[in-house]
């Protein structure tokens, strides 16, 4: 009964969605304020609805009800709750419904805090939030049907794949989807803005903080993916170039270019038609992302069980968005005018130079991902796009970025003077000399590409440190005038500086954990042990043990360090029955310096067993710097201007908008 | 970089580029990226010897493949996509026209044979490859896949993933046809 529920309430929320989708954009045109108004409870009602069909969804798995098709194959009775719970989004038909959700959660969100937004331009955003719902909302009630019976019901469901049944894996996709679907808000309010045909700093300034949510819930997502490749899948590697992995990389990048020209557009009415152009990509980036991962038009460790007529559903749908948005941008682009001129060495030109180089990035990748795809199409011929395709062509972009996203911030808006910068980046510039001394020095046998990686990670650091200095003029003025300072500097200031700051602590995890990691294979017999770096392995034997739903054996080894013993780790291989797989639960010591990394195989017949062992210098720097990413831009979220700054246009914009929609009458 | 465009013609750039993408990925919906080509083709199939199910007679080894046509299917009772195809191997038997051999895939015995009692038994022979080591000197890299075996006991064509309608009149039969003719098969 429950799932007839939830499948009912789908069919009523594509209806009120078709309603949304229409009525309030032509309200919008024609000025009618009634049709405007149905926007707000249109949205709302869509909300509840899809929201009762996700909840019927998760009863069915929570109370394990196999009489559902979706739960039959992908829950089982045994499971711990977390997995149950996650379940829900860990296969295809559920993980849409979640987009959906976070769809119609975005969109309740404007519909409840856009009081601000003149009531056109929330009507327009709302509209086009529901034409992208009524494509999914179709293609889940024709192809992807999560309340499907399956009758006789099956006695127990046929569980969920083990790999997935993990906590870094059962949030990593919520997060994804909160980050891609986020960016559909900069995408919703870009085409209002098109049919309206204006662009400006109060545009930017709503527009920022959608994007910024959305950046942060998928930085945070996609660092939790790679977070759970490094210690599940046990190859110890957290990043490979999956066309998968590329799917939501690539809309960070151009979301990340997206959040630097929004500055522009709101403090410099400059870059309107890039950024009204970015917007509409970043979202077309995260369709293009769910189409790769749904189709299986590429062969990925991710993708899920593939259907053909699936893929050409997302595909129309993706082409009618994009196709359609573009068309629009294309005849109504001329209508929005540019403002200020500003000097290729000043603000705005170091944030045109960081967008360039991200969105060549980004264009980097899409190549890669697809060029398998493209050559099979034209010559037949299969191939596959590594790893070095990408660090000879991706690195090489970043290292400019890199450099300059330190000196950006020092510049002033309109004209800046280069020298004048990097004069008050003095102490960055001496911190950068000393690190590449001091790598030097310590890692002179090391392969040489590591030193400069490692003085491009402090350059960052420092140079986000002492622009934060400049802020508070630190040690010239009496330090408890700096803590005023310190109080009243605007917060999205100091979340430039926090993620800045991560994406250097990223960088040097990069660096150091490949530069100077120590892997060690080897086979071991109970009591030997191996060296790995500065530290040995004691093999102290394996036990077989039991869990919740699967049989392990677990390897004991002693790691010392100049004969103390500094840790005994424990890594497992473990056997899961439903369905039958083996999985390997890596042990990892994170220490100051570095992580350890242990991972048991096979027994050899002989009493012996395979073992690999690594020893990553620095890596967990990788995902700390991540957190310092996406707490700066949550930092940055809470400042006050977010908030506060938009209303007070608002009266501006509504005449604006009456004068816009009487001509557009004429 | 302040004002758009000017010309239509370049405002249509980023249109462009994308129908030309759209164009690539609907080509490569009918493309099928996994296939990749294996080497076993037109090899003999590896020696093996594989024991019955618990409780079903008729075990799979390398002889039995010898002497005339036939399918070796790679199924798991855990497998989904197995029973997607299953229907379509019922129909072969039924039909007759080449006896379809099962190498069931590193599943508990109990499970497979329940799982056969309930959606059918298609196969002539079933080898139990409890561990996946017969699997792996096949190649097998997922299930369910489809070896199409040849009178001399070589393999001929590989399908990956579940057979479907599609699959069984364009590629399998057309295939086993031409081996009947003696000629060799195109797939």
């Amino acid at each position: 009964m429950t799932a007839e529920l939830g499948h009912y309430a789908l069919v009523l929320a594509l209806s009120v969605a078709l309603v949304q989708a229409t009525i309030p954009l032509l309200g919008a045109w024609r000025g009618d304020s009634g049709w405007i108004g149905l926007a707000r409870p249109a949205a709302l009602v869509q909300c509840v609805l899809v929201m009762t069909a996700f909840g019927a969804l998760m009863y069915a798995y929570l109370t394990s009800d196999f009489s559902v098709l979706n739960v039959a194959a992908n829950s089982h009775s045994a499971k711990p709750l977390l997995y149950k719970i996650s379940g829900v989004w860990g296969n295809h038909e559920g993980s849409l419904l979640l987009w959906l959700l976070i769809l119609v959660l975005f969109g309740a969100a404007v519909a409840v805090f856009g009081g601000n937004l003149p009531a056109p331009f929330r009507a327009r955003v709302l509209a086009v939030q529901a034409m992208i719902a009524v494509g999914f909302l179709t293609f889940v009630l024709f192809t992807s049907n999560p309340f499907e019976r399956l009758l006789p019901a099956p006695i127990d469901g046929r569980g969920l794949n083990p790999l997935l049944q993990d906590p870094g894996l059962a949030f990593h996709p919520p997060f994804l989807y909160l980050g891609y679907v986020g960016f559909s808000m900069a995408f919703s309010f870009a085409v209002a803005a098109l049919i309206e045909g204006r662009v400006d700093a109060a545009w930017a300034r709503w527009v920022r903080p959608w994007t910024l949510a959305a950046w942060c819930f998928l930085t945070l997502g996609i660092a939790l993916g790679s977070w759970w490749a490094y210690y599940e899948l046990g190859w110890g590697g957290w990043w490979f170039w999956d066309p998968v992995e590329n799917a939501s990389f690539m809309p960070w990048l151009a979301g990340t270019a997206l959040l630097h020209s929004s500055i522009v557009v709101e403090k410099r009415d400059s870059l309107k038609n890039w950024t009204v152009l970015l917007a509409i990509l970043t979202f077309s980036l995260s369709l293009l992302g769910t189409f790769l991962v749904r189709s299986g038009v590429l062969t990925s460790v991710h993708a899920f069980a593939t259907d053909p007529a699936r893929g050409v559903f997302i595909l129309a749908f993706l082409i009618v968005v994009i196709a359609g948005s573009l068309t629009l941008y294309a005849v109504r682009a001329p209508a929005m005018k540019g403002g200020g001129l500003f000097s290729p060495v000043s603000r705005e030109g170091g944030l045109v130079l960081n967008n360039l180089l991200l969105a060549t990035a980004c264009a980097t990748v899409l190549l890669g991902t697809l060029y398998p795809l493209f050559l099979d199409a034209v010559t037949g011929e299969k191939i596959t796009v590594g790893p070095p395709f990408f660090n000879m062509t991706f690195g090489p972009l970043m290292v400019p970025l890199l450099i300059a996203m330190a000196v950006g911030p020092m510049l002033p808006w309109k004209r800046g003077d280069l020298l004048g910068a990097l004069q008050r980046l003095k102490f960055a510039i001496a911190a950068t000399v000393a690190a590449l001394l001091l790598t030097l020095v310590l890692a002179f046998d090391g392969p040489w590409l590591a030193i400069p990686g490692m003085a491009l990670g402090v350059w960052i650091i420092a140079a986000a440190l002492e622009e934060a200095a400049h802020r508070l003029r630190l040690f010239r003025v009496p330090i408890g005038e700096s803590m005023r300072r310190l109080l009243r500097s605007p917060r999205a200031a100091w979340g430039t500086t926090f993620a800045h700051a991560g994406a250097g602590m990223v960088i040097i995890g990069i660096v150091a954990s490949t530069a100077w990691q120590v892997e060690k294979l080897q086979v071991l017999r109970k009591g030997e042990s191996v060296a790995v770096g500065a530290y040995a392995f004691k093999f102290e034997g394996a036990t077989p043990v039991a869990g919740p739903n699967y049989a392990a054996v677990r390897g004991t080894f002693r790691v010392s360090r100049n004969g103390m013993e500094v840790a005994i780790m424990q890594p497992e291989s473990r056997n899961y029955q439903d369905p039958p797989m083996d999985t390997t639960e890596a042990a990892i010591r994170t220490g100051w310096g570095g992580d350890l990394y242990a991972v048991i195989g096979d027994p050899t017949g002989d009493g012996s067993w395979s073992t690999r062992f690594y020893n990553k210098p620095m890596i967990h720097w990788i995902w700390m710097g991540a957190l310092f990413m996406v707490f700066g831009g949550l930092f940055s979220l809470s400042d006050r201007r977010h908030r506060v700054g938009a209303p007070a246009r608002r009266d501006v914009l509504a005449k604006a908008a009456k004068t816009a929609a009487s001509m557009a009458g004429k | 970089m302040e004002e758009a465009p000017r010309r239509l013609w370049t405002r249509l750039v980023p249109l462009a580029v994308a129908l030309i993408i759209g164009g690539f990925l609907f080509a490569g919906l009918s493309l099928r990226p996994k296939d990749i080509p294996s080497v076993l083709i037109g090899k003999a199939v590896p020696d093996f010897d594989l024991p019955a199910l618990p409780g079903r007679p008729k075990g799979l080894q390398t002889a039995d493949l010898k002497g005339q046509i036939s399918l070796v299917n790679v199924f798991a009772s855990w497998c989904v996509s197995c029973r997607a195809e299953h229907p379509l191997f019922m129909k072969l038997k039924a039909q007759g026209v080449v006896p379809v051999h099962g190498l069931n895939y590193k599943d508990e015995g109990p499970a497979a044979l329940a799982w056969l009692a309930r959606y059918g038994d298609p196969y002539d022979r079933v080898g139990h490859d409890l561990k996946g080591r017969v699997g792996i000197d096949w190649g097998v890299y997922g299930v369910p896949e489809t070896f199409l075996i040849n009178a001399e006991g070589r393999i001929a064509c590989k399908h990956i993933g579940p057979v479907m309608d599609r699959d069984l009149e364009e590629k399998l039969l057309p295939a086993i046809e031409a081996l009947r003719r003696g000629g060799v098969a195109q797939c």
